[in-house]
């Protein structure tokens, strides 16, 4: 289908085979001796890149026996001309945390795509699950079967708990103040029925960082925001502070300076922190890793609520504990979640966020409901508004 | 009848400690420091005195079962089997002998897949699934990263930035993928409401449940030509694209209202300043598939400005927050306009509110 009396039909599309960077379009030309719906797909595509308009359409749930997500139902809404993606639906992939993997793994994964859909994938979704691109309604079991035969299960969808991400954590990262590999694992074995069976007003996201640098976005995109931090002392290496100075960096200039509470004193040749001011931004220890790391006593801070825009506009998550020590966060977690669920379900609308529930009923009153006491960490500022409305019991 | 084989469920995702190379397992947790070897190449220290090698290659995201047997064929070839990959979607080869970095770099450049995006680089652009999966798009996620990244690969390949420069595009106001906290956000968007098809709706959707769809309520009841159908209050539309989700007689898409906005100045880390929200740069471009020149052209633009007057590690947001938003636009030449000024709640949070001016 790609080339008819010798003349390409993508023409739009083939212009996107050019150029440095890894094309999209060579991807699913070169998978379509996996499966003829890829010709479909570049064809529909082509169409859209003609006429500026998307072809697909919502409608119909589809999914696997017993779960409630995992599946996204993905239609053509021009059938007629492109039948082999007239069902073109996605499977959500559970990814292992942190996303590492071996290659019998990909090749197992590969094998079952290549055997039951279009052999088209995202590594990976935005949420962070594998994502296998279009298949048929039928083969949603058959694929299944054979995910969970070789150790994997399906992601979420919908109302539900949605898979959990984490950064590269402890495996990689100097900077992790907790296992965030293994927080991610853990909650998301704890919550499998919550993933796979929606049982929320609309979804819940957990995002785990290691640090402050936040690398998987979790003060963005998490409702449970669950970013690492330390409590002591950034942990300092003098000779190392030196070896930079020497090196050429300008520690005054782009260290002290940048400091967000101006905590930092270089004289020129000893590096002093004022580690009672300092906020835990990163940004010294990022600029010299090999000098500076954060302190001994590690856990994590949790923070609730952000979102993208749908549907009151979007919203950062905000502190809610400043800080759990590592080894009670899976214990401190289970807690919160239940109370916070709880709270959500009953007071909660249809496809409104935890972020947004907070923003109409209050975060006091949610504080109340939670069981969590207010905390100066919680703010920015104390209100700057007379419009306090005192309880029953406060006033005489 | 042979009885068939238990129906294996909610076993969750494999254990990643099968899936972690040997010196990760015996350095776990006690990574001293890293440098950046070159752009797109790691080493990480750990106490012991180890080190890990990390060699990042760009990706388009979409991947055909092809690709990743090759990434798989790779690992075996140089990394003992053990590969990964990032939160912005680029492949990760994990390896302990130095000497073969530069044959890995080769093997991937003839392969398409070349190296960087590490330090202070252009890193792969997170995005969502546009024309190629997705109903609601207003534009193609897919197209937009690629004509971008080509015309942005300097970036990738070279630490030419002041700082590292996230980019990321969604393809309507949903937002799959952290748009509204990049540093440059490209941003599909529709700007009418959906047209309802009155002729098909009453036999393909039910009205209660498509009324309930609409977040903001705009989606009422109607009769027309006799037959039960809905209309939508056009100011109170949002186009988010709900309702078409549950209703294929509502659709959103338009292909000379359909287009694309840009955001600037967000970020998630807390390195230095506080984490904050993309604003509005450019309130619409048209959707010109297959290389989106105005978009290129706006998104280079912004990035040699900052590149230009931006101070060491100074990120793009906290660039303009120093030299200030008005600066900004005439650096840039985008045109201020009335749609770039907040109306929405909070609408007054964003009002300069006090004499400071710079002329
Ligand atoms: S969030 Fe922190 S710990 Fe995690 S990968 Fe990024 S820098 Fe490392
Ligand atoms: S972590 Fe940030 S606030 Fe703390 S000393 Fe370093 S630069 Fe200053
Ligand atoms: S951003 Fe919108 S159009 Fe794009 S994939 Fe997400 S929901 Fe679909
Ligand atoms: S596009 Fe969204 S806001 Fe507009 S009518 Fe449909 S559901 Fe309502």
């Amino acid at each position: 289908m790609a080339e008819q009396n010798g003349k390409s039909k993508t023409k739009l599309l083939d212009e996107l085979e050019k150029g440095p960077w890894p094309s999209f379009v060579r991807e699913i030309k070169k998978t379509s001796d996996v499966s003829p719906t890829c010709d479909d797909l570049l064809g529909q595509l082509e169409l859209s890149y003609e006429e500026r308009k998307g072809h697909w359409k919502h409608g119909g749930i589809v999914g696997v026996m017993g779960y409630g997500g995992g599946v996204i139902g993905r239609y053509s809404d021009v059938p007629e001309q492109f039948p082999k993606v007239a069902h073109f639906h996605t499977m959500r992939v559970n990814q292992p945390s942190g996303w590492f993997y071996t290659s019998d793994a990909l090749r197992t994964l590969c094998g079952i795509w290549e055997r039951h859909g279009s052999g088209l994938t995202n590594m990976h979704g935005s949420t962070g699950d594998i994502v296998f691109l279009g298949t048929k309604t039928d083969e949603l079991e058959p694929t299944f079967a054979e995910l969970t035969k070789a150790g994997f299960d399906l992601g979420g969808s919908g109302s539900c708990v949605r898979t959990p991400s984490a950064c590269v954590g402890p495996a990689r990262c100097e900077h992790a103040c907790y296992d965030t590999l293994k927080l991610c694992n853990d909650l998301t074995h704890a919550y499998q029925d919550e993933l796979h069976r929606p049982p929320f007003p609309y979804k819940f996201k957990f995002k785990c960082a290691g640090c402050p640098n936040d690398c998987v976005a979790a003060v963005a995109r998490a409702d449970l925001s669950i970013i690492g931090i330390w409590k002591d002392e950034i942990q300092q290496d003098d000779a190392a502070v030196a070896e930079y100075a020497a090196k050429g960096l300008d520690i005054q200039k782009n260290v002290c300076e940048q400091c967000p509470s101006k905590c930092m004193n270089w004289d020129g040749k000893k590096l002093t922190i004022e580690n009672k001011d300092c906020v835990r931004c990163m940004h010294c220890i990022n600029a010299m890793p090999k000098a500076l790391r954060p302190g001994k006593e590690r856990g994590a801070a949790i923070l609730i609520g952000s979102k993208a825009p749908i549907v009151q506009g979007a919203l950062l998550s905000s502190v809610l504990i400043p800080f759990v020590p590592e080894a009670e966060l899976m214990e401190t977690l289970k807690e919160l979640v239940s109370r916070i669920w709880e709270f959500w379900d009953e007071y909660g609308k249809n496809r409104e966020r935890v972020g947004e529930l907070i923003q109409r009923v209050g975060m006091a009153n949610f504080l109340d409901a939670i069981g969590l006491d207010p905390a100066p960490e919680m703010v920015t500022a104390p209100r700057d508004n007379p419009y306090i409305f005192f309880r029953e019991e406060a006033a005489k | 009848m042979t009885p068939k084989p238990k129906r294996i469920t909610d076993i969750g995702p494999p254990n990643y400690e099968k899936f972690l190379p040997p010196v990760v397992k015996r350095n776990y947790g006690q990574w001293k420091y890293h440098e950046i070897l070159s752009p797109g190449v790691l080493v990480h220290v750990a106490e012991s005195g180890e080190k890990l090698y990390t060699v990042r290659a760009a990706s388009p995201r979409l991947l055909s079962v092809h690709t990743i047997r090759l990434f798989a064929d790779l690992a075996d070839k140089y990394c003992g089997g053990y590969l990964r990959f990032t939160s912005r979607n680029n492949v990760e080869f994990l390896l302990t002998d130095e000497k073969q970095i530069e044959p890995l770099k080769g093997d991937l450049a003839a392969a398409g897949y070349p190296v960087g995006g590490t330090g202070r680089t252009i890193s792969n652009i997170v995005h969502t699934q546009g024309w190629v999966h997705c109903h609601s798009s207003a534009t193609d996620a897919s197209g937009l990263v690629k004509s971008m990244m080509d015309g942005l690969f300097p970036y990738f390949a070279e630490e030419k930035l002041p700082a590292k420069l996230r980019i990321a595009v969604a393809c309507c106001l949903n937002m799959c993928g952290a748009v509204h906290c990049s540093d440059i956000a490209v941003l599909g968007v529709h700007r009418r409401p959906p047209k309802v098809r009155h002729d098909i709706l009453p036999n393909v959707c039910e009205v209660p449940t498509l009324i309930a769809s609409c977040p903001t309520g705009a989606i009422r009841p109607a009769t027309v030509n006799g037959k039960q159908s809905v209309e939508v209050i056009e100011e109170q539309c949002m186009y988010c694209g709900n309702c078409y989700t549950v209703c294929p007689a509502m659709p959103l898409n338009d292909p000379d209202n359909d287009g694309i906005s840009i955001w600037v100045g967000g970020k998630v880390s807390n390195a230095r300043s506080t984490p904050k929200f993309t604003k509005l740069a450019i309130p619409f471009l048209p959707n010109n598939p297959p290389r989106w020149p105005e978009v290129v052209e706006a998104v280079e633009k912004i990035v040699t400005t900052y590149a230009e007057h931006a101070k060491p590690f100074e990120r793009l947001g906290e660039w303009i927050e120093r030299v200030g938003w008005p600066r900004f636009f005439q650096l840039t030449g985008f045109e201020f306009t009335r749609y770039h000024i907040d109306d929405f709640k909070h609408a007054g949070l964003t009002f300069a509110r006090s004499a400071h001016l710079k002329f």
